[in-house]
């Protein structure tokens, strides 16, 4: 076990002995001349090697690690992700007080720390692993593959079944294969009964101290902010000290091999408010980033729309009340109110706006275009300037927005096919995959180093500066791209000394909306049932805050059926059909 | 575009490959060398379920890029090739092959030899059975290139010769060389497959020193064994050789035959044509006719004179004997509604008179056969000829005439 040497043929390190003592190489028995002096009389050369087991607790390891805690490192990992959030200016409470004592809370409440008595799992455990290699007796200790198999990591299980297999066959108890002393317990631990740690989750927390500090970061941001490097997610174990060595199933629960999903992180959010028995959270109000007025500003500006709309969303948002503090601040354990999500609730608003001006159904939209397009030409630039700006024109926002978005989405999606996801800090599942995955890892950098230099363009490691704006639109720019200024006087009209949109039809989203509990969606949005321009604005803002159009579609639908309530129940009640 | 916001490790590396293909479709070394070097991570996950993993993916693209790209040299083509035949212990012997065919494009004969050489020592327990086939080639080529030593000796040595010297050392070697070459190509070319290059090599080899029926034996197996696939080169080989053997015609016309059936618009039909026409036999001469028509249906032959004048001679001779007038019938029926459009248009006799004029005599005096004096490109071309004052042409003329009610017989 001593040699390290790689094999002349393969150059593999996997040695074993024959019965004449010498070395020969599994890989590709190449028998070798060299000869273990001394004997070594813990090695058997059986299949079924016996060494110690890594349950009971030593504080001393052969490789220089001590022991640790699952909890400890996600603690870690909240911790870096604070600190990022510090560094884009969070105000500094939000790490010594407040996410701090929901993390203490959390510890508690899940019995992990902080209580008289550790859950009496853990006992259970070390008590198991002194064993022999005899797996098969104990009913009650699981196996490594069910254990991979409860894991909710996207990985390759694939991967880590041919690894458990190669591993099960040299290793002892391999229920505690992992470098923390718990890993194996937290993937066998019931759901249902405390909620489990896992990465996502990590952002939940970060998401909830941010909206309990009122800070303003929407969650659509705060997530891009992660996929953008700005906040440590990916591989954030490489920043676990020295000491706390990571492998076997602790992998299943660090690495993550996929992008955090907002629907997912906003539900576990309102699960850990609620688990950790949470107040109300402080209000949101108007003066509040995350108040539907305030958002709203900001989309219209990053959607390059008239500053004029900002006046009907706010109207929209004040005739259906979602502007109200009760309606906005979290209550947690409410199941009765509809949780918010503020930034599609705002940009949803804009699009409800840009419908009931607009219509938005492939022909008015286009037809007020060329409307505002005459009277643009008519007008001399002096009239515009003193008329407040000239005539928006759809068609010509279409154009300006839709160049621009192009561009940028086409340079996301080469960046995601580009991202790299792997770090230098190698991920074994045993100690005998070890060598293999140093092996591939020298490799791939080799091959990264090859064809990095015949790229040709220079390969910038920089991230971008975080921003919460992703689209700008300058005033100053003279080629007319800018939108902000310009009035929506060719759209309006003034009716009893208010002024009303021009267009006197509206269409619904949905007739009906579907039971949000049973199939999990308000409404079902298939792109090619509804107007290209729906589509498109609803793209716009897709993109802007990276979630599904749908997910967009459906808090339209809310908003309509808000803003509609009296007219569809009384049509519904007179049986008539509404334009859909 | 991206509508899918869940991004993972396993959709992000297929969109990258993707991008990666686009840009190997078009040719952009740089682009496909920035998405690879993406890809590459790959290799750290394992992908067992796939078809294709990525460590095969990353070979197959990587020499892609490193062949064409305008900065890589050979060099680094060869480390990268070494790298990958660590790789894979399952695809070893493939990648071998592989490096070696590139370096022999490159023209680095020696290097591709001592690669084939450390191909042919490899061994890794059960794999090595496995990839048995691809061992075979491995000393198949190995063989292959021994026989190009054995030729360059063998020129060496008839220079030598010329010059009335003779050097034993140059003719040892060569002998070496026979025998290195000879074992290895013998041994692959039993295996069911389509060996032209080793083919042609070994019987090189075996007429060299004397072993016409070895040779006859190869090449028989190599185009009649059912379990070889279908291949008309076999049945070249086989009457080149045997007409070198001077072997009868009747030998000559056998061979022959199936690459008939296989290739129709084979370049050997004419002589084929040529061998059929001569002889005695009824069914030869039938088979003949069949023959050069067959050949003319194809684009390739439109404007080959000779082609042309071997189915003038055998139409003016079924014509003058006035026997076997069904012959041109039979073959004229399937024809009779496009050859005319394909062959005798017009512009086709303009265009022909321009360029080719005995292309055009022998095309208007079978064109005046089957359709009559009164077609246009004979019209075309005789009139044209009779004006030039060629006397062929007016003899064509008059011969055409001479036998104008052909053409009803024919077309009945």
């Amino acid at each position: 076990r001593d040699f390290n040497e790689r094999c002349a043929q393969c150059s593999e390190v996997n040695w074993g002995l024959t019965d004449g003592g010498r070395f020969y190489c599994r890989s590709c028995h190449n028998v070798t001349e060299r000869t273990r002096e001394v004997v070594n009389t813990d090695f058997i050369t059986n299949s079924r090697v016996q060494t110690i087991s890594k349950g009971s607790r030593k504080q001393e390891k052969n490789d220089g690690g001590s022991e640790w805690y699952i909890c400890e490192g996600f603690q870690l990992v909240l911790k870096k992700q604070v600190e990022a959030l510090e560094a884009l200016g969070v105000c500094p409470q939000m790490k010594d007080e407040i996410l701090c004592n929901f993390w203490r809370c959390y510890l508690q409440k899940s019995k992990q720390a902080y209580c008289k008595r550790p859950a009496p799992e853990t006992v259970k455990t070390s008590s198991v692993c002194e064993s022999s290699t005899d797996m098969d007796s104990d009913p009650e200790r699981p196996s490594l593959l069910h254990l991979l198999s409860l894991s909710e990591s996207e990985g390759d299980l694939q991967t880590d079944c041919s690894f458990a297999s190669s591993v099960s066959k040299v290793s002892e108890s391999t229920s505690v294969y992992s470098g923390s002393v718990d890993g194996s317990l937290y993937l066998m631990k019931n759901q249902k009964e405390k909620l489990r740690m896992t990465m996502p989750m990590t952002l939940s927390f970060c998401y909830m101290a941010l909206l309990w500090v009122r800070e303003p970061i929407t969650l659509s941001e705060l997530l891009r902010y992660v996929v953008e490097g700005h906040i440590p997610y990916l591989n954030v174990f490489q920043h676990f000290p020295e000491k706390m060595k990571l492998c076997g199933l602790d992998l299943k629960i660090f690495c993550v091999e996929s992008w955090p999903v907002y629907e997912e992180v906003f539900n576990q959010m309102h699960e850990l408010a609620t688990f950790l028995d949470l107040p109300r959270f402080p209000d949101i109000t108007e003066s509040c980033f995350l108040h539907p007025d305030m958002l709203c500003m900001k989309y219209l500006m990053e959607a390059n729309l008239p500053d004029e709309l900002h006046i009907w969303t706010c109207r929209v948002v004040k005739k259906i009340g979602i502007g109200e503090v009760d309606f906005l601040t979290l209550v947690p354990g409410n199941k009765s109110t509809r949780k918010v999500k503020y930034d599609v609730l705002a940009v949803a608003v804009i699009v409800v706006v840009l419908k009931l001006l607009f219509l938005l159904d492939d022909h008015y939209e286009w037809l007020l275009s060329e409307y505002a397009e005459e009277r643009n030409k008519n007008n001399t630039e002096v009239y515009i300037f003193y008329s407040g700006g000239p005539y928006f024109e759809f068609k010509k926002w279409y154009e300006v927005v839709k160049h621009c978005l192009d561009v940028k989405q086409k340079k996301l999606d080469e960046e995601r096919a580009k991202y790299l996801w792997r770090c230098e800090k190698p991920l074994f599942y045993s100690v005998k995959n070890k060598s293999k995955v140093l092996k591939r890892r020298q490799m791939v950098v080799n091959l990264q180093n090859q064809f990095g230099k015949l790229s040709g363009s220079v390969q910038c490691a920089e991230k971008p500066n975080p921003s919460s704006f992703q689209l700008s639109w300058s005033e100053k720019n003279t080629d007319g791209s800018c939108f902000h200024g310009h009035s929506l006087k060719g759209v309006l009209q003034e009716k009893r000394g208010l002024l009303t949109a021009m267009n006197p039809d509206y269409w619904l989203c949905t007739v009906k909306l579907c039971n949000e509990k049973l199939c999990g969606h308000l409404a079902h949005y298939k792109e090619a049932e509804f107007p290209q321009s729906y589509h498109f604005v609803l793209g716009l803002f897709s993109f802007l805050l990276r979630v599904q159009p749908s997910y967009i579609h459906d808090e339209v639908c809310m908003i309509e059926h808000k803003l509609f309530n009296k007219k569809l129940y009384k049509k519904l009640k007179y049986n008539t059909v509404l334009r859909s | 575009s991206s509508n899918e916001h869940k991004l993972n490790f396993k959709k992000s590396k297929e969109a990258c490959l993707s991008y990666i293909q686009d840009a190997l479709l078009q040719k952009q070394w740089k682009r496909a060398a920035e998405f690879l070097t993406c890809y590459v991570e790959s290799l750290e996950k394992d992908y067992s379920r796939e078809h294709i993993g990525p460590s095969e993916m990353i070979w197959r693209i990587g020499t892609e890029i490193l062949w064409h790209h305008s900065q890589s040299s050979m060099k680094e083509f060869n480390c990268f090739m070494e790298q990958m035949k660590t790789l894979g212990v399952k695809r070893y012997l493939k990648v071998c092959l592989e490096h070696v065919f590139h370096l022999l494009c490159d023209g680095q004969i020696d290097e591709a030899y001592q690669n084939l050489s450390l191909a042919e020592s490899w061994r890794f327990g059960e794999q090595t059975a496995i990839q048995d086939k691809e061992m075979k080639l491995v000393q198949a080529y190995r063989g292959l290139l021994d026989y190009y030593s054995w030729s360059k000796q063998k020129n060496i040595l008839l220079e030598q010769g010329e010059d009335g010297f003779s050097d034993l050392a140059v003719e040892q070697e060569m002998h070496g060389y026979f025998r290195k070459a000879a074992v290895n190509l013998k041994e692959i070319i039993k295996i069911p497959g389509v060996w032209d290059i080793f083919v042609k090599c070994y019987v090189d080899l075996l007429e060299f020193y004397g072993d016409h029926n070895e040779a006859r034996q190869v090449l028989n197996e190599y185009a009649y064994n059912s379990k070889f696939p279908a291949n008309p080169n076999a049945h070249v080989y086989l009457y080149q050789f045997l007409k070198r053997q001077r072997e009868p015609k009747k030998s000559l016309i056998s061979a022959l035959k199936i690459l008939h059936d296989i290739v129709p618009s084979h370049e050997l039909m004419i002589d084929f044509n040529t061998m059929l026409q001569k002889s005695k036999k009824r069914k030869k001469r039938r088979l003949g006719l069949e023959v050069i028509f067959a050949a003319l249906d194809y684009a390739g032959w439109k404007e080959n004179a000779k082609a042309w004048s071997c189915l003038a001679r055998q139409v003016k001779q079924i014509v003058i004997s006035e026997k076997h007038l069904d012959w041109i019938k039979q073959e004229w029926n399937s024809r009779k509604d496009w050859w005319p459009a394909f062959h005798f248009s017009r512009y086709l006799a303009k265009r022909n008179w321009q360029e080719d004029k005995s292309l055009s005599y022998e095309k208007a005096l079978v064109a005046g056969i089957l359709l009559g004096k009164g077609c246009k490109y004979f019209k075309y071309v005789s009139h044209q000829g009779c004006k030039a004052q060629l006397k062929r042409f007016r003899m064509l003329k008059k011969f055409v005439n001479r036998h104008n009610l052909v053409y009803l017989k024919i077309s009945g």
